[in-house]
């Protein structure tokens, strides 16, 4: 069997491409991708462990992250077009009037 | 009845019937007296009443003198006068059955802290009842003449409605005289000496709106208090150091006292100091120099007011005052010296002054400051009966003088009167007046009532001017012999009552002290003279003005009194007869002995009736008392200077002056040395450059320099308030602006805002980097578990 | 380590999606961007089913895969697809940043879970039925509707909130005009 080791190294790489992802990218939903992807790799963690130990709850817990991550693109990329609307583009960096 | 009646029913009524309750209660009580024996108690019990009629009397016509009106009134305070001597001639009786023991009536302690024990006292013996007798008397003769006199006098001043008020003021007086004559104390005499002071003011200023542009009449009675202020100030000092050296103030305890010690240097010096005090305060009330110059401005006041107070009663309680304290002024023969010279001058200076004056009161009331100087120095001398006597006799025709001047003048006004009605609506008719003499006394020029008014008519006719006067002989039937009775009793014409009892001050000047006895007979001459020339302006030769012409005589209430006064002028000298040749009259010496139960020693009895008494002594030796002898020389020399002196009245003033414009004949021959007379030798004009001005100056120094300029405008406005703005500028510019804005307001301000300027940096507003630092974070965290594992 | 055809496998669909991943972030159209994640839940679905989890990994498919990429392609197509690719002038030092913190991250996690947990190897099952069960449909509704009943009925107020939320927002604002007072006489 593949040691559960593996598969969170693997997570966590897939991790940090997510997190490389929203750090770095401007694209409104190109970011809003990476952020899928980081919740995905925290899937994949939950679901070795929840064979690691034999837990159906982790499984159970994926479940819910995806609904959540469901619900919360769909609020997210309205948002998105919400903002396209008035602004034209999806830059985050155009969206700066909150400086300081 | 409504609620002000009430009251003002209730209010007098409690009070009268408190202080009845003091009598009743003193007569039930057993009493104190000279011997340890309660005899005739019952009567003397009586004496708180002599006080307290006047003071019902001035109660009830205090709150219903408008309602009951001017006959009731009237009655009523003479009643009340009348009353009180009832009960001084009790008092009387009642000496008589005590053998002339003298009696303490006590009433109530009145000052009880310490060692000072003051009683409310009352002290009855010969001196103070003869004194009750003088004032009640005179007092009352006095009350019944004013209701006649008063009744022309508010009207001719315009204010009817004052009447009542005169006689609450007259009861007022009595009673302070009666708390003087019978207090037992130095304190309840003061008190009285101070109530008489009070209603002096009072009755001089009464009419205080008129007089000498408006004021003279307020200022002659402000001139009055205030000149007795001084006297009494010394009167206290008196006072303060008897009590100082005897821890007492009652009469019989200083005098028992005094007579039982033996004096060292301190204590004569003390006495002395006590007694030179006592005189400074009997100067200013009896109006001895320097302090004599009230009492001719006294004469604003109605003349009943003159004839009481200030020739009768007031001016005598300093004569009483120091026959009163006769044991300690034996102690200090220095004193005695001063007091009697100071009588002595002040008699003369105020004859020669008498003789100048116009104005028909005043020459009175220099005749009484002049006689008033002859009773001092009677006192100073030694003779204290003598200067009693004097005082009694005194009261007696200078009261009468004043009371027919005063119905003189009233003629004068009820001839003016009828002579403008005569005159009336005629216009044109400018009665020829000259006021032009010396401070215009206050009787009040023609501000008639509700006689027609003359309204072009100049108001300074002045009816008290003798020159405005003159052949009221056959006009004044019976004002006239009352005059020439009391002017002769003044002159010191036997068989009149003045001429026994000056002639005991004379001799007892004779042979004391050259000096006073030759002031005292000069002062006799120009007595006579100056009476003469007074009777001889009035009354003799022609009118000189239309008033005069038409002049009427007084109401019988006036004139009865008049001659009741008159009566005692003329007979008054039985009181006390001197031996004459080695005949005793009878009734002789009867005031010597009855004043010697008081006078002569404590509890000895006087030399009974015709004794003949030790060799004359000098002055300095204890009073005793001589029993006096007609001295051929003496009254012959004095009743032949007045002789002369009418004479010579006679001879100036029979013919001259016969106009009102015309000079006095003095004038005529000695120029300007009259016009020293007439202007009372500038005393009142030297008083007013050494002491009023500079204190006119130092007031008004104080006000303006001192309050006004240095207090108010430097120190006030620059200092105070220069201060306080510069605190409050040092405040808000200095430690305001200067430290607590820039420190607590600004530096924590620019402070945040420094530091928030340097934190306002990582809001950069782009997403990336706040997730950049949500990474960081989460760096940071998941290292610190793998360190801590 | 020997090499078994678990591990081989394993570390093939690994490759693939650490390559998909990184074709998503480095590719400059937001379509390739989405395809390439597309792929890489579909790898992720293969790993759930190698796990034992066929229930998860169906629904990975469907949800992730086939729901949300299909909304986020939409959203692609709706905005068009924007090639962003300058190098913007703000926040310079976020690439190098975020380089150096991805690998301190990566260093982290690596040593933790290889020094300091070690390896584990999970069990093999049982019985061949335990293993077709484990993580199928029955097993996991039984501990859903049982045991997290409650999150489940809060995840679908989630949704609800969350479809209300996106019809909210999108919506275009009507310009309503003012109302006029209506006070009842």
């Amino acid at each position: 069997m593949v040691p559960t080791s593996y598969y969170v190294a693997l997570s966590a790489i897939l991790f940090t491409l997510g997190v490389a992802g929203v750090l770095t990218r401007r694209n409104a939903i190109i970011i809003f991708m990476s952020v899928e992807l980081m919740l995905n790799s925290a899937n994949l963690v939950f679901v070795a462990f929840a064979r690691q130990f034999m837990e159906l709850s982790g499984q159970v817990f994926v479940f819910f992250v995806m609904t959540v991550a469901a619900a919360e693109v769909a609020v997210g990329l309205a948002l998105i077009v919400a903002i396209f609307r008035t602004k034209k583009s999806i830059n985050v960096d155009e969206v700066n009037q909150l400086k300081g | 009845m409504n609620h002000r009646r009430l009251l003002f029913l209730l209010g007098p009524g409690l009070a009268a019937v408190g202080l009845l309750a003091f009598p009743a209660v003193s007569w039930a009580a057993p009493l104190t007296s000279e011997g340890g024996e309660a005899s005739g108690a019952g009567l003397f019990g009586l004496v708180p009443l002599i006080v307290l009629f006047p003071v019902v009397g001035l109660l009830i016509n205090l709150f219903w003198g408008k309602q009951l009106g001017e006959v009731r009134v009237g009655i009523l305070a003479s009643g009340a006068a009348g009353l009180s001597f009832l009960i001084a001639v009790l008092q009387l009786v009642a000496l008589q059955g005590n053998d002339y023991h003298a009696v303490t009536v006590p009433l109530a302690d009145w000052i009880v802290i310490g060692d000072l024990v003051v009683p409310w006292a009352f002290q009855v013996d010969t001196l103070s009842v003869t004194m009750m007798l003088v004032v009640t008397g005179v007092g009352a003769l006095i009350h019944v003449y004013a209701i006649g006199y008063e009744h022309d006098d508010v009207r001719h001043n315009g204010d009817p409605e004052r009447f009542a008020r005169f006689f609450v003021y007259l009861n007022l007086f009595l009673a302070a005289m009666l708390i003087l004559v019978t207090g037992n104390n130095y304190l309840m005499m003061f008190v009285g000496w101070e109530g008489v002071g009070l209603c002096s003011y009072l009755l001089i200023g009464f009419w205080f709106e008129k007089g000498a542009g408006g004021v003279g009449n307020a200022r002659a009675g402000r001139k009055a208090f205030v000149v007795n202020r001084v006297g009494d100030w010394a009167m206290l000092m008196a006072l303060f150091l008897i009590f100082w050296m005897f821890r007492s103030l009652t009469f019989d305890e200083v005098f028992g006292t005094v007579e039982r010690i033996r004096l060292d240097a301190t204590g004569q010096a003390m006495i002395t100091a006590i007694t030179l005090l006592l005189l400074a305060g009997a100067t200013g009330k009896s109006a001895q120099i320097p302090l004599h110059v009230w009492l001719p401005d006294a004469m604003a006041g109605p003349t009943p007011v003159s004839a009481f107070i200030h020739a009768a009663t007031m001016v005598t309680a300093g004569i009483y005052m120091i026959t009163r304290s006769n044991p300690l002024f034996a102690l200090a023969p220095v004193s005695q010296n001063a007091v009697a010279l100071v009588g002595g001058a002040t008699a003369l200076l105020a004859a020669t002054i008498a003789v100048g004056q116009f104005d028909i009161k005043r020459v009175l009331a220099y005749s009484t400051i002049s006689q008033l100087g002859f009773m001092v120095a009677a006192v100073g001398l030694g003779g204290y009966v003598a200067g009693m006597f004097h005082l009694v006799t005194h009261a007696f025709f200078k009261a009468l003088l004043f009371l027919s001047a005063g119905s003189v003048i009233q003629a004068i006004e009820r001839g003016h009167m009828a002579h403008e009605a005569g005159h009336a609506h005629g216009g044109g008719h400018a009665d020829p007046h000259r006021s032009g003499h010396e401070q215009a006394p206050g009787h009040p020029p023609s501000a008639i009532g509700h006689a027609p008014p003359a309204a072009s008519h100049p108001p300074s006719f002045d009816p008290q001017d003798m020159r405005n006067m003159g052949g009221l002989w056959s006009r004044l039937p019976v004002t006239k012999w009352v005059y020439v009775a009391g002017a002769l009793a003044l002159a010191g014409i036997a068989p009149f009552a003045g001429f026994w009892s000056k002639d005991e001050i004379l001799l007892d000047a004779f042979k004391h002290s050259p000096a006073v006895y030759g002031m005292l007979t000069v002062a006799a001459f120009f007595t006579a003279f100056y009476m003469g020339r007074q009777v001889l302006m009035v009354f003799w030769g022609r009118p000189r003005t239309d008033a005069t012409r038409h002049a009427s005589e007084s109401p019988w209430v006036m004139t009865i009194p008049l001659i009741v006064l008159a009566a005692l002028s003329l007979f008054g000298g039985w009181f006390n007869l001197p031996a004459i040749a080695g005949y005793t009259p009878p009734g002789a010496h009867a005031m010597t002995e009855w004043l010697g139960h008081t006078l002569g020693g404590r509890g000895e009895e006087a030399a009974p009736a015709g004794a003949a008494a030790p060799a004359e002594e000098g002055p300095g030796e204890a009073a005793e008392i001589k029993e006096g002898e007609l001295n051929f020389l003496v009254a012959g020399v004095s009743t032949g200077l007045a002789l002369l002196a009418f004479f010579m009245a006679y001879l100036l003033y029979s013919k001259r002056p016969e106009t009102r414009e015309d000079d006095d004949p003095l004038y005529e021959m000695f120029g300007p040395l009259f016009g020293l007379l007439q202007n009372k030798w500038y005393i009142d004009e030297l008083y007013d450059f050494l002491i009023l001005r500079p204190y006119h100056w130092l007031a008004r120094f104080s006000a303006e320099v001192i309050d006004g300029q240095l207090w108010h405008d430097w120190f006030h406005d620059q200092v105070v308030a220069g201060l306080f703005n510069l605190f409050t500028r040092l405040l808000a510019d200095g430690v305001d602006k200067g430290f607590v804005d820039p420190v607590i307001s600004d530096f924590p301000a620019d402070l945040s805002q420094g530091i928030a300027g340097v934190f306002r940096r990582m809001q950069t507003g782009y997403v990336r980097s706040y997730a950049l630092a949500v990474f960081v974070g989460v760096v940071g965290v998941l290292g610190y578990f793998l360190i801590a594992k | 380590m020997t090499l078994t055809p678990d591990l081989v496998l394993f570390f093939l669909l690994a490759a693939i999606a650490v390559g998909s991943a990184l074709g998503m972030l480095f590719s400059r159209s937001a379509v390739h961007s989405a395809l390439f994640l597309v792929l890489n839940f579909a790898v992720g679905s293969v790993f759930f089913i190698l796990l034992g989890a066929p229930f998860i990994a169906m629904v990975q498919v469907t949800v992730y895969a086939g729901a949300i990429m299909v909304l986020f392609l939409f959203v692609i197509m709706l905005l068009g697809a924007e090639l962003l690719r300058q190098p913007s002038a703000a926040l310079p030092w976020q690439r190098p940043l975020a380089f150096v913190l991805g690998l301190l991250f990566l260093g982290v996690v690596a040593a933790y879970v290889f020094l300091g947990w070690g390896g584990a190897t999970p069990e093999p099952f049982a019985t061949a039925d335990s293993a077709r069960n484990f993580g199928g449909p029955l097993d996991i509704g039984k501990v859903l509707f049982s045991r997290y009943l409650l999150p489940f009925e809060l995840t679908s107020l989630l949704l609800l909130v969350g479809m209300i939320g996106a019809v909210v927002l999108v919506r275009e604002e009507k310009k309503t005009p003012e109302p006029k007072p209506q006070t009842p006489k």
